[in-house]
């Protein structure tokens, strides 16, 4: 294979039992010959024929699992959606920032499923239930698009410069789309708490606007607009 | 080499939707329960399930559980066991509501209502009309019912193990005391000790070379049972899904042709009119699957190659395909880049959902069958969902019976171990060495030091299972096919891995389910070979014909090579039993 047909990739390799530290990797891939499209589909291809080691998270491969989120030329994204024909060479691949690394492309999650616990992410209602379904207009249905399709890839909340800072204290983009999630949902009645859970200086109010969650978001979501609903909620209940 | 202990009332292997179901169950009635889960849990393979959940909720038009069941049993070939059709359909209803009243964002009537679309072999009085039965959550069921059932979790506080890998099932005289389980993230190995141990480890469409199946569906259920002493029933019967994308496998779901989308060949032609004039593109999906693969064969494919046929939903207009099918615009958009809303999908038969699995009864306890050839259950022993034949499907799953299996037997499964436990369900104490016994995998994946790699093995599987047994089979193929995996089974003793780490080892991994995926499609092939007739999703050149007389029963395979029967449970508590017919006359 020549290194012209070949495409050129960058990759973080890092295994804390052998190496002392972190290095970038260089592999050639002829992506025609192998057929591959998407950069998991390297990634793949490179550990089952080249490198074993290589070491990552996947799962579905097609976007709704939000197993293979992480940073490629500079941006977060999913490994199984992301284009090889749409990316500049050499092609940078290394963990989401912001989390620490366990082994090459995997990174530790804890802190992220914790933020996303204390959204306390689960319908609360305190009338008895009924016999059948709880009805819900259309119109009432429609405020949770955009909010439930999250599928926990972390990418947004890893890009997110706050999150960084404060990662124990500020919930983060994915978990604050979480809040609202229920928030908007016309069958919770748990609002009140859950506006005032969030008045602390870091939960909710350290978020800055940068809007890189929005950039990032595989999904299409938004979570700086969830969070600016937030606010609005809690302008309104404070009348 | 001794490893902890760790004991639990229940361990549930798998963090899907029936691992999870019977989770709530069993925390709620405050049960010490542990999950495990090879992947954190919303990454499980229901999360991909788009089009819904079958109840008859008669939400749209009249509906009854007894249609709904009529259905089933037809679609299913009449190889589903009538007695536990019957309790899932009848719970279906009740099933939706629990799932509703936890939070599932269901799309809605405008009554306010959960919204319900048609689906394949969905009818109305006992064959009639076209139902709309098939509860939803836009097109993405499946991830908002995974992640409702999740977060139920967190508020029932139930204990997960994740990212544990379970390796095999530790097997005392008198059934089974737990699982043995390595940590992927450190290595570290422990026996979890439990009062009932619960499989439900999903599919294994990864025997397949094109599937619709996630990476992590590789049979570790099946695997685990074999290696146990116990049988998997119905084996041959894989579900092949009309509509894969063509080149990636992806799914399309059966929606776009609920909401009014249509398969047509190289001329245009909307072919299913002509295999099935009365249920046409929403036939049970075996018929879509074998007219999809007739059209190809016999030249009316599309394409360069005459390699697939087209799904075409443009005519529903834009407004539609953004509000009910927006996951299979942006998927069809990432991988055929095409939308829909403009141009026909390319797609192709593609391996989908086993029908089979671990024999259950319908309180999802695991049988085996005695020398006498009578049920037996397996002390300790459960399993729900895709990974347990209870036998809800028989031949062939209907569309959205899927969903609706994995949260009535998860349930019935929580349910019926918290009894047993009530009623004194007791430890059953494993010695050191099986133990040690249930360890062994992993020792021969540490110890070989030379040998082919697990790709290698994986991919000449999953070439032979795709050549030889696929959507038609016949004996001379898979007399071939036979041989090959039997060289293959014997070059997997030999595999290694070159990576021995402790940290995060997914090399280890994929070996040890290179292990499941060998013991799963062993399995299938005996089973194939062994059936001499055609019956729903098993179809043969050389036996075209359903034989009732010799073939109304269930295959059992155990992992010495050995073949029994169990027989078709036709009696229906609360009903009179669905009397067996030719399938076109009833649908």
């Amino acid at each position: 294979m020549s290194e012209k047909q070949a495409m050129h990739f960058s990759i973080y390799r890092f295994n804390p039992e052998t190496d002392a530290k972190p290095y970038m990797q260089d592999f050639y891939v002829d992506v025609k010959e192998h057929n591959c499209n998407m950069v998991l589909d390297v990634l793949l291809l490179i550990k089952n024929k080249m490198d074993e080691t290589l070491t990552l998270r996947r799962s579905c491969r097609e976007g709704v699992c939000g197993s293979d989120g992480m940073n490629i030329n500079g941006k977060n994204r999913l490994a199984c959606t992301t284009h090889l024909s749409k990316l500049d060479q050499p092609i940078v691949i290394r963990p989401l920032p912001g989390l620490p690394v366990v082994r090459d492309l995997v990174v530790d999650m804890t802190q992220f499923y914790a933020q996303y616990e204390k959204a306390k992410p689960f319908l609360q209602n305190d009338q008895p239930t009924p016999a059948t379904e709880r009805l819900q207009s259309p119109a009432e249905r429609a405020k949770l698009d955009g909010l439930y399709e999250c599928i926990l890839c972390a990418c947004c909340t890893s890009s997110c410069p706050s999150f960084w800072w404060n990662p124990d204290k500020y919930m983060g983009p994915a978990a604050l789309l979480q809040s609202y999630r229920f928030i908007a949902d016309s069958r919770d009645t748990a609002k009140q708490e859950r506006l005032a859970d969030l008045t602390d200086p870091f939960s909710l109010f350290r978020c800055r606007g940068i809007m890189n969650c929005v950039d990032v978001c595989p999904k299409d979501l938004n979570p700086l607009e969830a969070i600016n609903n937030i606010k609005e909620e809690m302008l309104e209940e404070s009348v | 080499m001794k490893v902890a202990t760790h004991t639990f009332d229940a361990v549930i292997v798998g963090g899907g939707g029936a691992g999870l179901r019977a989770a709530i169950e069993l925390s709620q009635s405050g049960l010490n329960v542990a999950i495990l889960s090879k992947v954190f849990p919303t990454r499980s393979h229901t999360v991909s399930a788009q089009g819904g959940i079958n109840a008859a909720l008669g939400n749209v038009e009249p509906d009854d559980w007894k249609w709904h069941m009529y259905d089933t049993v037809v679609g299913s070939d009449f190889l589903g066991d009538q007695d536990a059709i019957e309790y899932m359909c009848k719970f279906a209803p009740q099933s939706i509501y629990e799932l509703e009243h936890m939070g599932l964002p269901f799309s809605r009537l405008d009554d306010g209502k959960i919204y319900q679309r048609a689906f394949g072999g969905a009818t109305r009085e006992y064959g009639k009309e076209q139902a709309h039965r098939t509860c939803a959550a836009a097109d993405r069921t499946g991830h908002a019912m995974l992640h409702t059932l999740y977060q139920k979790n967190i508020q029932a506080k139930a204990r997960f193990f994740n990212e544990w890998f379970a390796i095999d099932l530790v097997k005392t005289k008198e059934g089974v005391a737990g699982v043995t389980a390595i940590c992927i993230e450190t290595g570290e190995t422990i026996f979890v000790k439990a009062r009932a141990t619960i499989l439900t480890t999903g599919g294994a469409g990864r025997i397949f070379a094109s599937t619709t199946n996630a990476h992590i569906n590789t049979g570790d259920g099946f695997g685990m049972a074999l290696r146990a002493g116990y049988p998997l029933q119905d084996m041959e019967f894989w579900q092949f899904h009309p509509t894969g994308i063509y080149g990636s496998g992806s799914l399309i779901s059966e929606s776009v042709r609920g909401e009014g989308g249509y398969l047509v060949n190289k001329n245009g032609e909307r072919f299913m009119e002509r295999y099935a004039p009365h249920l046409k593109d929403l036939s049970c999906r075996d018929i879509v699957s074998r007219s999809a693969a007739i059209e190809i064969r016999e030249g009316r494919g599309c394409g360069p190659k005459g390699d697939y046929i087209l799904l075409k939903a443009d005519h529903l207009g834009p407004e539609l395909i953004k509000t009910r099918l927006p996951g299979i615009r942006e998927l069809a958009m990432t991988f055929a880049g095409v939308d829909p809303v403009k141009d026909p999908i390319p797609v192709v038969p593609t391996c989908h959902y086993l029908m089979g699995g671990i024999p259950t009864n319908y309180h999802a306890q695991a049988l085996t069958v005695n020398a006498r050839g009578a049920d037996e259950i397996i002390n300790g022993l459960y399993s729900a969902g895709e990974a347990a034949c209870v036998s809800v499907h028989g031949a062939n799953r209907l569309g959205a019976n899927s969903l609706l299996d994995l949260v009535v037997f998860g349930r019935a499964a929580g349910i019926h171990v918290r009894e047993s436990i009530e009623q004194g369900l007791h430890f059953s104490d494993a010695s050191d060495t099986d133990i040690e016994e249930a360890l062994s995998r992993v020792y021969r994946w540490n110890g070989n030091q030379k040998g082919e790699s697990v790709d290698e093995i994986r991919t000449a599987l999953q070439k032979v299972m795709q050549d030889d047994f696929g959507v038609f089979r016949e004996a001379s193929t898979m007399k071939q096919g036979f041989a090959k995996l039997e060289e293959l089974k014997d070059r997997l003793s030999y595999a290694c891995i070159k990576d021995k780490s402790a940290c995060f080892n997914t090399a280890r991994i994929e070996a040890l389910e290179l292990d499941n995926l060998m013991a799963t499609a062993v399995a299938t092939a005996h089973s194939a070979n062994e059936r001499t007739e055609s019956r729903g999703a098993h179809a043969r050149y050389d036996y075209p014909d359903r034989d009732d007389q010799h073939w109304l029963k269930h295959t059992l395979y155990f992992d010495d090579g050995r073949i029994d029967f169990r027989q078709v449970n036709m009696k229906p508590e609360g009903m009179p039993p669905i009397i067996l017919k030719a399938r076109e006359e009833n649908h």
